[in-house]
Parts: structure tokens; sequence; C-alpha cells
């Protein structure tokens, strides 16, 4: 039987409040990204300038907690400067490791700060043992965050050919196009996923109400969906709308709105060689990231001694209260 | 530098014999200097072409075009890995590569970086530059200051830089085949359905506004890039190369219109008209260079 390791619960934070709620809550690590346009979750209100991110280090780190600052857009042309202060800042108030996507921003961060940890971003999309091992050779990164579309077996295929660590996704919102490689945001408002850190701006989304109380969703100028009463809705992504695709009438051409949640897989994970546990939305609340944490605290300690814990409750916190295990369970998904 | 026009690869899944005549044309008529060709989408269409493969490269290559191979742009399962392998390692061949994967083959070698490669900067133009690559396709969500300062550097750096000019623009990928879905099927089993749309799979509104096209794996746009009328500018900003990516009509129309446009022939509203002609009579657009939404067209 292959070796059960306890695998470190990496959890998010979105202001230095939610980083301490998730230390507090048994997180072993929290990633989160500097204000602007450095990191892909740029959210009005979100986010640590560094004097906060450099007091959240060391609140973490008396508390034998790690901090990951996400540096994981990809800078535009002339503006490289932004991401590789945020790199160096990162550097200077000690967090544990950076997370990057973009090529240049791993090059330069491996020339200038040879001997820190890279963090491959899930935005760097590489999902094979070739791209990995290239990034590993040439960067020397140490982990990698693995884009959510592959299977657990593949991941455990994956795992037995990197010369890295492996961080896979557990719970929280799933996106339905591969990482770093959506152009659909900007299609439709302007505004880029990759360059600018936002999907599905809330500045652009608008919601109309029809004579019979059905909620129409609109992105910029594009319908997306349409909510009857007593539907649970997520939040309006494209990806995750309702169309006129040939023969098929408000159909979900991509996704139904749900969350990704991996509760029953974990012991899968952990035996595949997955050596960290993501949860995503740095975006959420507070009291969102003190349950799910203490919840994926209690899953992750039970499996390990063997047990079977109970995770029902997890299902209240997700996305239209739907769940789905993603492309991770088996090949039917896809 | 002197433009040169490119044909990318098709990205639809056309049936064998009609993918072969359309590259025996592109052989025999069409004015573009470097083909592309490959499967960049699904790695299970791609032993429908083998039969073929052969035929259409000596056609090609007798009729002096410059052939480039261009990689798989999503890697998951074994297939996608040995299909890469398989068209990397092909050394007597110029690589096009469209996932870092292709990049282990290709170190040190000459190759060209493919448009659904993430160069958005400087940094990241060097490094592919210093790895080996003599040319890169930028991604086509770039605005216009972004290429001019990309465009300076490659200067630079002697690469040569390309862009997407003509056809619908990729937009995203997925593991999920979303043609297999649309008919209650999984990509394994798919059945290739995908070969009923030779230009994708429409995606409406509810409201019924066209908004978006399925193309198995990949969602491209509805409208069809056209930046017939920012060549001029484009050529200024350092772009040599200027891609037309095939749609099932009138490929050939719109290289040759292209041409006269490089050629100062037609002036670029005169070359609209005619795209507007012999395209596949969807809108227009080329938002995403204007740093506007990409689905807007800015005549």
């Amino acid at each position: 039987m292959t070796q059960l390791f306890k695998p470190e619960l990496v959890c998010p934070a979105g202001t230095p409040a939610g980083l301490r709620t998730a230390v507090d809550a048994g997180a072993d690590t929290v990633y989160c990204g500097f204000q602007g346009p450095t990191n892909a979750r740029n959210f009005p209100g979100l986010n640590f300038s560094v004097a906060e991110m450099a007091d959240s280090v060391d609140y973490a780190h008396e508390r034998g907690a790690k901090v990951l600052a996400a540096v994981n857009s990809f800078p535009t042309a002339g503006r490289t400067e932004i991401w590789k202060k945020a790199i160096d800042d990162a550097i200077r108030i000690d967090v544990d490791a950076v997370i990057i996507a973009d090529i240049g921003m791993a090059q330069y961060m491996s020339k200038t700060h040879p001997g820190h940890r890279i963090h491959l971003s899930v935005q760097a999309g590489a999902s094979s043992p070739e791209a990995i091992n290239f990034y590993c050779r040439r960067f020397d990164i140490k982990r990698v965050v693995l884009p959510r579309i592959l299977t657990v077996q593949e991941i455990k295929k994956v795992h037995d050919e990197i010369g890295c660590e492996i961080e896979a996704f557990i719970f929280g919102n799933i996106g339905m196009m591969a990482e770093g490689r959506c152009a659909l945001t900007n299609y439709v408002t302007g505004q880029s996923t990759n360059m600018d850190g936002v999907c599905s701006p809330a500045s652009h989304v608008h919601y109309e109400e029809d004579e019979d109380r059905n909620l129409k969703t609109r992105l910029g100028e594009f319908a997306i969906d349409c909510i009857g009463c007593g539907e649970h809705a997520g939040y309006p992504t494209i990806c995750k709308g309702r169309y006129n695709v040939g023969h098929r009438r408000e159909y979900y051409a991509f996704e139904e709105p749900v969350s990704l949640n991996l509760t029953h897989l974990l012991p899968d994970l952990m035996r595949a060689g997955v050596t960290a546990l993501k949860i995503e939305g740095r975006q959420r609340s507070r009291a969102y990231v003190r349950s799910v944490v203490s919840a994926f605290r209690q899953a992750v300690d039970c499996y390990f001694d063997g047990g079977e814990p109970d995770l029902g409750h997890l299902l209240a916190l997700t996305e239209g209260h739907r769940e789905t295990q993603g492309a991770f369970r088996s090949k039917t998904w896809r | 530098m002197t433009s040169q026009l490119t044909l990318g690869p098709v990205l639809y899944n056309w049936a064998p014999e009609r993918w072969r005549d359309f590259y025996f044309q592109v052989a025999d008529e069409m004015p573009v200097d470097t083909v592309f060709l490959g499967e960049v989408v699904c790695s299970k269409r791609a032993p429908l072409f083998d039969p073929f493969f052969e035929s259409v490269v000596t056609r090609l290559e007798n009729a002096g075009k410059k052939l480039v191979f261009s990689t798989l742009a999503e890697v998951v399962s074994g297939i996608d890995r040995r299909l890469i392998e398989r068209v990397a390692a092909s050394e007597e061949y110029f690589i096009e590569a469209n996932d870092v994967s292709a990049l282990s083959c290709l170190e040190g070698r000459p190759h060209a970086i493919g448009p659904y490669m993430n160069v958005y900067n400087e940094d990241s133009l060097t490094f592919f530059a210093e790895n080996g690559a003599r040319s890169i396709c930028l991604p086509p969500e770039l605005p216009k200051s972004g290429i001019a300062a990309l465009g300076k550097k490659a200067h630079e750096l002697g690469l040569v830089l390309e862009i997407q000019v003509y056809g619908r623009i990729p937009l995203a990928l997925s593991a999920r085949c979303y043609h297999a879905r649309a008919h209650d099927r999984t990509k394994d089993s798919c059945q290739f359905v995908c070969d009923r749309d030779p230009d994708g799979m429409a995606v409406h509104t509810l409201e019924g506004r066209a908004f978006l096209t399925i193309n198995g794996i990949q969602t491209m746009s509805y409208t069809c890039l056209n930046l017939a009328g920012e060549l001029d500018e484009l050529s200024a900003s350092g772009i040599s190369q200027f891609r037309i990516s095939p749609q099932s009509t009138g490929t050939l129309s719109v290289t040759e219109t292209f041409l006269d446009v490089l050629n100062k022939k037609v002036s670029a509203a005169e070359a609209t008209a005619t795209l507007q002609e012999c395209g596949i009579g969807v809108p227009f657009s080329n938002g995403f260079y204007h740093q506007q939404a990409g689905f807007e067209w800015h005549a």
C-alpha cells in the first residue's frame, strides 16, 4: 500500500483579518495577494498592502503557519516593474514562497532571488510532466498548482514523473476553462483575466427582473443566464450561463452553476502523492473561510488517522448549493 | 522587414478529403508564404488526417511554401502527450509550440511560439527568444500598446512577430468537449460529432444574440476578427507576419484581399467590403486591438 503523507492545507485570505481567521481555523498555509493587478483576484476591497502582508507573515509564522504570495497574473509590456517589485517585496517580508504564472517573471525570480521557493501558479496551465519538468529545470520551481482538468489517476501519473511537489484544488469555485488560457471575460467586457486579474467583474454584471420575476443576468451587453424563482444562482460567469446551442435550448453549454467539492476524494488525492490541498476563495467572507478551513482541517486529520469524517454541512457552502467533483473523479466528466 | 501572410492551422474537424483538398488549393493558388499544419485542438482528431498528411506536405513543399508544424494547445491525456512528442521530435521540420509541454523537445533548437502561449511582456519574449524561438505569434487579446512595446523588444532580439488578422478568435480551452456535451456524449465517446460544424457550433444568448462558437474543447468568438484596417499600424509596430485563420469558405479570397491591402492595391474599407462578401457571413470584430471588448468593431 502506498504510504499516506499528511498533506498541507492551503487556505485563501483576501484580507489580513481573513488571514488570521484561516490560521486560527487550522490552515497550515495561507495564500494571498498584493493590492493591484499583480494577482489573479484583483477585486475592489480585496488584498494586502506590503505592510499588511508583512504583519500577516509575522502572525502566521508565530503560529507555525506559512504564507504564500500570489503574484500570478500576466504583466503587460511596459508594466513588468510592478510585478517585479511585488516579487521583491514578497521576498523582503519573508513569505515562504511566491506563486508565479508568467514565464518571464519566473525567470526574473529564479535569477534575482535564487534559493527562494517558486510555486508555479495554476494560471501557468502546466498540466503535463513535460511542461512541469521544463519549469523545474529552468526555474527550479518547488511546487506546481495543477490545473483543474486532470483526474486523480492522471495526477498520480504526473506525480510519479515530476521533480516537484503538487498542490491540488479541493474546494470552491471551479472555472470551466483551463486556467490562464481564457479570454472570455475580455471578449465581453474589455477587462482581461490574464492581464487584469479579473473574471466576470462585478462592475459589468447587471441583473434585470422581468414581469414573471425571472432574473436576467447580463455581463456587459450579453445575457448570460435567466434565473427563475426558486432557483439557486451562483455568481454569474460566462462558463456557467445558459444559452441556446444547436438543438439545445436554455442549456448550460459549458457547466452548471456548481462548486468543486473533493471531500470524498481526499484519501485518493493523498495516496496520489499530492503535497498540498488548496481551498479556493480569496474573495470569500471570514465566516466562510472559518467554516471551510475548520471542516477540512478536521477531515484531513480524520482521514489521516484512518477515520471517516462527516462533511455533509459543506454542501451548504457550495455555490448555488450544488457540488461537483469536476474533472477529478473520472474522464466521463469531459 | 517585409510583411508576409501566413496561414494558421485548420482549427476545425473537417472531413479528411475536404482538409486535403483545402491544402491542395493552398499549395496551388493561395498567396501565403508560410503554412502552419497540424492538429491544435484535439488529439483524437489527428489520426483522421494521417492518410492524407504526406501528400499534403509534399504538395505544399513542391509549391515552395514554408511549412511549420503546430503542436497541440492543451495537454491532458497520454494520447496528447504522445502526439506532442511525435510532432515536436520531427527534427527536419520547424515546429510551433502551443503549450510549454512541447518546449522540452525544442530547447536550443530554432522553433516558433504559437498564439496559445502566454507572451504578454518583454521578459517572456526574451525568455522564449533565448530558448530558441525565432518567431512568436502573439496572443489575440493583446492591445495595440502591448503589441507596440513587444515589437520594439522583438526588433532588439531579432525575433519575428506574428499576429492573427482574420478568422474566428480562439478564446478559451477546456478539458471538457462541449461539442460532445451538446450531443449527450463525453470526450471519450464523442464519435467525432464536431465534424458536423466546419466553422464550429454557434452559441446564442437566451435573447437570441449570436455570442460564441464551440469547437470541441475550444471556445471561440462568434465574430470574425478582421484587422485589415490595422495592417499599416501593425507593420509600423514591428509585426511582420499576418496570420489568416482558415474558415470553411472564402479563405482563398480572404488571403488575396489581405495581400491587396499589404500591396496598397485596395483600401482597408474596400477590403472589408470584399471580406464581408466572401467570408462566413458573421460580423467582424477588432475590439481587442483597440483595448475594448473583443467582440466590438471599430471601423
